[in-house]
Order: structure tokens, then C-alpha cells, then sequence
């Protein structure tokens, strides 16, 4: 098509693809969702613009590409609660902000009960929840099928819903689109985004990072910004960093494409799988992680096959749509199941990771955070709690289950 | 789904096994000198490397004995298995891609 008729064309390329300079002010090492936040954030809100993203694959190829791209704030304790409702406010004007569409859909989040005790904890959270400003209401399970009348919610399954917390404000994204806007915002703001750059050391001089090196060369740097999820552990153990983190493979899957038939997020806890329909329409699922500890990106069958069995007691509905892909990503468990952003004992290196099974909705609050942490040498007050210390100090951040996931 | 070998009773798949973390971590001997950092440190601070690393299985569905592996984290290979007791067998430090 050519002439006045044309539709605009999508541009070839959202960011240039520079070669890596020698120096910068700040290295963030990890081209994730986090990372390229962080960069943005370090232009936008610090003016800091002399900025390098190392990313070792290509731009938001990890667990950026592999998430169930859940978003929610619904967590149990005050210090989760405040730096996932940041992010949240931050997502609710994320499109503008980024000028590019992101397809954020506020469709709700339903979080199942099953037992007793999950009634209990559910309604424990709701209450949390809204004295801390963050909306929730608690629905009997009859509240459940009319926000999302596919769910069974017959008596007599093995794990019957008794009723779910819901968090209207809650929803889903483009996940790719959420990563390919804050590069392009990155770029335009003079950052270099640096592809196919994996980071082999870290040079330390006097207790102080001094420079990267990398495949594609040394980088002196001022500050080096760690954002690599479930590869933080290695990168750490670079300097002699030891990290309480586990990584492990998390599991997802996709069925073929369906017309619209759930029309909201829902999760279970207790059946370990979380189901919503993407816009394009396939049913996006999740499991919980693996057991063991692996960098392979990839798990074991019978997980899938447990998911399978709960969403298919959930939802009888899906009993015929086929499975169409099935994938893995690395996660950085941590004791608590709370991230550690933050400090480290040596100068001018930041730590962001942790996050585990649900980094994804904190995108653009831990990018905010995570660069005012590196910008002015100090935690946001956001992210202070969650410092590296509070495993020796003891004031850990529990969130196992408290946070209705499956962490 | 990775083959494991139970050193009793030989190759299962993985459903039959729990998973114990890092081997080889010793409970404390002198608790009551220990610091904060120590207890963290034995609390909470496992390895976590990409490569070969020792680690705790149980047989739960089988003998229901635990067990030490050697498995590389990068290619989840089970490189050894050998019994509680038995030192780590030694292995190329050669580290997964």
C-alpha cells in the first residue's frame, strides 16, 4: 500500500542497538522487565541517563516472556502490601506514561478458598487489605460463580470453593508489550540497551565495584544495578556474594486459542494453578514451582499434570481444549517468599531479586524503587524493608501462603 | 521428568522422590556461641550454584530412604548417587553451560 491510504506501520525497531561504550554512571546487569523499569525510572525520575542494560539472551527473553503476567496488591503484611500498591498505581497510568499500549486489562483477581482455614486466612487478608487502602472484599462462593460463572462450585469435589478474596483493580498485561514500552522510553532517553552481552565478572576494588566485564568487553561503571532474577545467585557469587535464594523452575502453559469464556483472573492456592484467558484467547495457567533446584528452564511433567487436574476440577468447562505449549522459567525463591531489593556489602552494587514466582505485577514499582535505591545510595522506603539484612536481623517479610500464592 | 537412581533401589522417576535441598549441611556443634550472622547462615543461605551440586533426595515412594546426589543445575544430569554417610564422590569441577 502506498499514499494517504496507508496505515501507519509499526517501526522496525523500538530501541537502536548500540555497541557498548566503555563507561557509564550505572550498569544494570538483566534486559527483564525489572531491568529496563529500573533504567527507565534512573532516566525519568533521577535524570540519570549515562545508563547501560546488559542482557545476556535478548531483551525480556527470561521470566519476562514467561510469566502468567498477573497483577495484583492483595499481600497480607504491611511491607508487601505498600510496595505491590505502588506498583499497581503505577500500572493503572503505565500506558500514558510509556505511550505505547500495554493492554492492561482490570478484570479482577479472585484468590480461591478451599478449607476452613483458607476461609480464615482470606478473610484475614481482606481485612489487611483495606486498612491498607488496598481494595478487597471477601465473596461466598456463590459471589464466586457470578464474577466468573465457568468455576464449579459444587460440594462434592476434592477441594471445594468455599468462597475467594477479590481485588477488582487487579487484572492482567501484555507482558512483551510492558517490556518492549519501557525499552522504547529507555532508549528514547539515551540509554543504551545492550543484547547478546553476558556479564563474566565483576571488578571490585577496595570494597567498591569499579567495572563489568562481559563477551562483548570490560565496562567501567559508577554503580552496577543487579536485576537478573533466577541467575542472581550466580552473578553474586562473582564478588563472594552469598544470597539466601533458591532457583528453581517454574512452569506455564498455554491452550490454543478459545473465544472468550473467563472473564476474570483466578487463583488457587490450595490446587496450585492460577488460570486467566489472554486477550488474544488462549487460557494462560500456572503451577507451582519444582522442587529441585535448576537452571535448565525447563520442569517435570507430573507438575503439568497436577495443574491439569485442578484447573480441570475448577473449571470443567476446559476439558476439551488442548494443551498447546508448555514452558519453564527460573525463579529466585527466598526463605520468606518476599524479594530482597536493596544494599549489598560492597559499594555501588545493588541487589534487586527474590521475587520469585511473582515478579511480574511488581514491574514498575521495584523498577521505581530499585532506582531511587541506586540513584541516591538508599533504599526507598518502599523497598527498605525487603534489604538483605532482615535474614540476619530476623525481621522477615513472611509471606508464604499469607500471600494466597503459590510461591 | 529426571531418572534418578535410589542407591537401594536403583533408577525411578522423579515423582517417587522428594527433594531435601543443599547436602552436607551440618547442624551447628556450638550453638551457644554462635552470632546472628551464623544462625542466618545456617538458616537461611544454601548454594544455589548453575552446575554440579550435592543435594538431598528421599525415596517416598519407594524405600523411603534419603539419599545424596550429585546433579548438575544447568542440564538437571544426575551425575552421582551415593549413600548417607558416604563422602561426596569426587567429580570434574567443570561447571554447565
Amino acid at each position: 500500500m502506498t499514499g494517504s491510504t496507508a496505515v501507519p506501520q509499526h517501526p522496525e525497531f523500538l530501541w537502536r542497538n548500540p555497541e557498548p561504550k566503555p563507561s557509564y554512571d550505572v550498569v544494570v546487569v538483566g534486559g527483564g522487565g525489572h531491568g529496563l523499569a529500573t533504567a527507565y525510572y534512573l532516566a525519568k525520575n533521577h535524570g540519570i541517563t549515562n545508563v547501560a542494560v546488559l542482557e545476556k539472551g535478548w531483551l525480556a527473553g527470561g521470566n519476562m516472556a514467561r510469566n502468567t503476567t498477573i497483577i495484583r496488591s492483595n499481600y497480607l503484611w504491611d511491607e508487601s502490601s505498600a510496595i505491590y500498591e505502588h506498583s499497581l498505581k503505577l500500572w493503572e497510568g503505565l500506558e500514558e506514561d510509556l505511550g505505547y499500549p500495554i493492554l492492561f486489562s482490570q478484570r479482577g483477581v479472585l484468590n480461591l478458598a478451599h478449607s476452613l482455614q483458607d476461609v480464615r486466612d482470606s478473610v484475614r487478608r481482606v481485612n489487611a487489605n483495606r486498612l491498607n487502602g488496598v481494595d478487597a472484599e471477601w465473596v461466598d462462593a456463590a459471589g464466586v460463580k457470578e464474577i466468573c460463572p465457568i468455576v464449579n462450585i459444587s460440594p462434592d469435589v476434592r477441594y471445594p470453593v468455599l468462597g475467594a478474596t477479590y481485588q477488582p483493580r487487579g487484572g492482567i498485561a501484555k507482558h512483551d508489550y510492558v517490556a518492549w514500552g519501557f525499552a522504547r522510553r529507555a532508549d528514547e532517553l539515551g540509554i543504551d540497551l545492550i543484547q547478546n552481552c553476558a556479564v563474566t565478572g565483576l571488578d571490585v576494588i577496595g570494597g567498591k565495584v569499579v567495572g563489568v566485564r562481559t563477551t562483548r568487553g570490560d565496562i567501567a561503571t559508577g554503580k552496577v544495578a543487579l536485576a537478573a532474577a533466577g541467575h542472581s545467585s550466580v552473578l553474586a557469587s562473582m564478588v563472594g556474594l552469598r544470597l539466601p535464594i533458591q532457583s528453581h523452575p517454574l512452569q506455564a502453559l498455554v491452550s490454543e486459542l478459545l473465544e472468550p469464556v473467563h472473564p476474570t483472573v483466578v487463583m488457587s492456592n490450595a490446587v496450585h494453578v492460577y488460570v486467566s484467558q489472554a486477550h488474544k484467547g488462549e487460557l494462560v495457567m500456572g503451577a507451582g514451582i519444582d522442587s529441585f533446584n535448576g537452571y535448565g528452564q525447563r520442569g517435570a511433567f507430573h507438575i503439568i499434570e497436577r495443574q491439569m487436574s485442578a484447573a480441570l476440577e475448577l473449571f470443567p468447562i476446559f476439558a476439551r481444549a488442548h494443551l498447546l505449549r508448555t514452558w519453564a522459567g527460573v525463579v529466585d525463591t527466598t526463605p520468606d517468599a518476599s524479594p530482597i531489593v536493596g544494599l549489598t556489602p560492597i559499594e555501588n552494587l545493588y541487589l534487586n531479586c527474590g521475587w520469585g514466582t511473582g515478579g511480574f505485577k511488581a514491574t514498575p514499582g521495584v523498577g521505581w524503587c530499585f532506582a531511587h535505591t541506586v540513584a541516591h545510595d538508599k533504599p526507598h522506603p518502599y523497598n527498605a524493608p525487603f534489604a538483605l539484612e532482615r535474614f540476619t536481623s530476623g525481621a522477615l517479610v513472611d509471606e508464604h501462603g499469607a500471600a494466597a500464592v503459590a510461591h | 521428568m529426571q531418572l534418578i537412581s535410589c542407591p537401594w533401589c536403583g533408577p525411578r522417576e522423579e515423582a517417587e522422590y522428594h527433594y531435601g535441598g543443599q547436602a552436607h549441611v551440618a547442624y551447628p556443634h556450638d550453638v551457644g556461641a554462635m552470632s546472628d550472622a551464623d544462625w542466618a547462615d545456617y538458616l537461611f543461605f544454601r548454594d544455589n550454584p548453575r552446575g554440579p551440586f550435592a543435594e538431598r533426595w528421599v525415596h517416598a515412594a519407594g524405600c523411603r530412604r534419603w539419599f545424596n546426589a550429585v546433579r548438575d543445575t544447568g542440564t538437571h544430569e544426575v551425575l552421582a548417587v551415593y549413600r548417607i554417610g558416604e563422602p561426596q564422590p569426587e567429580l570434574g569441577t567443570q561447571a554447565s553451560r
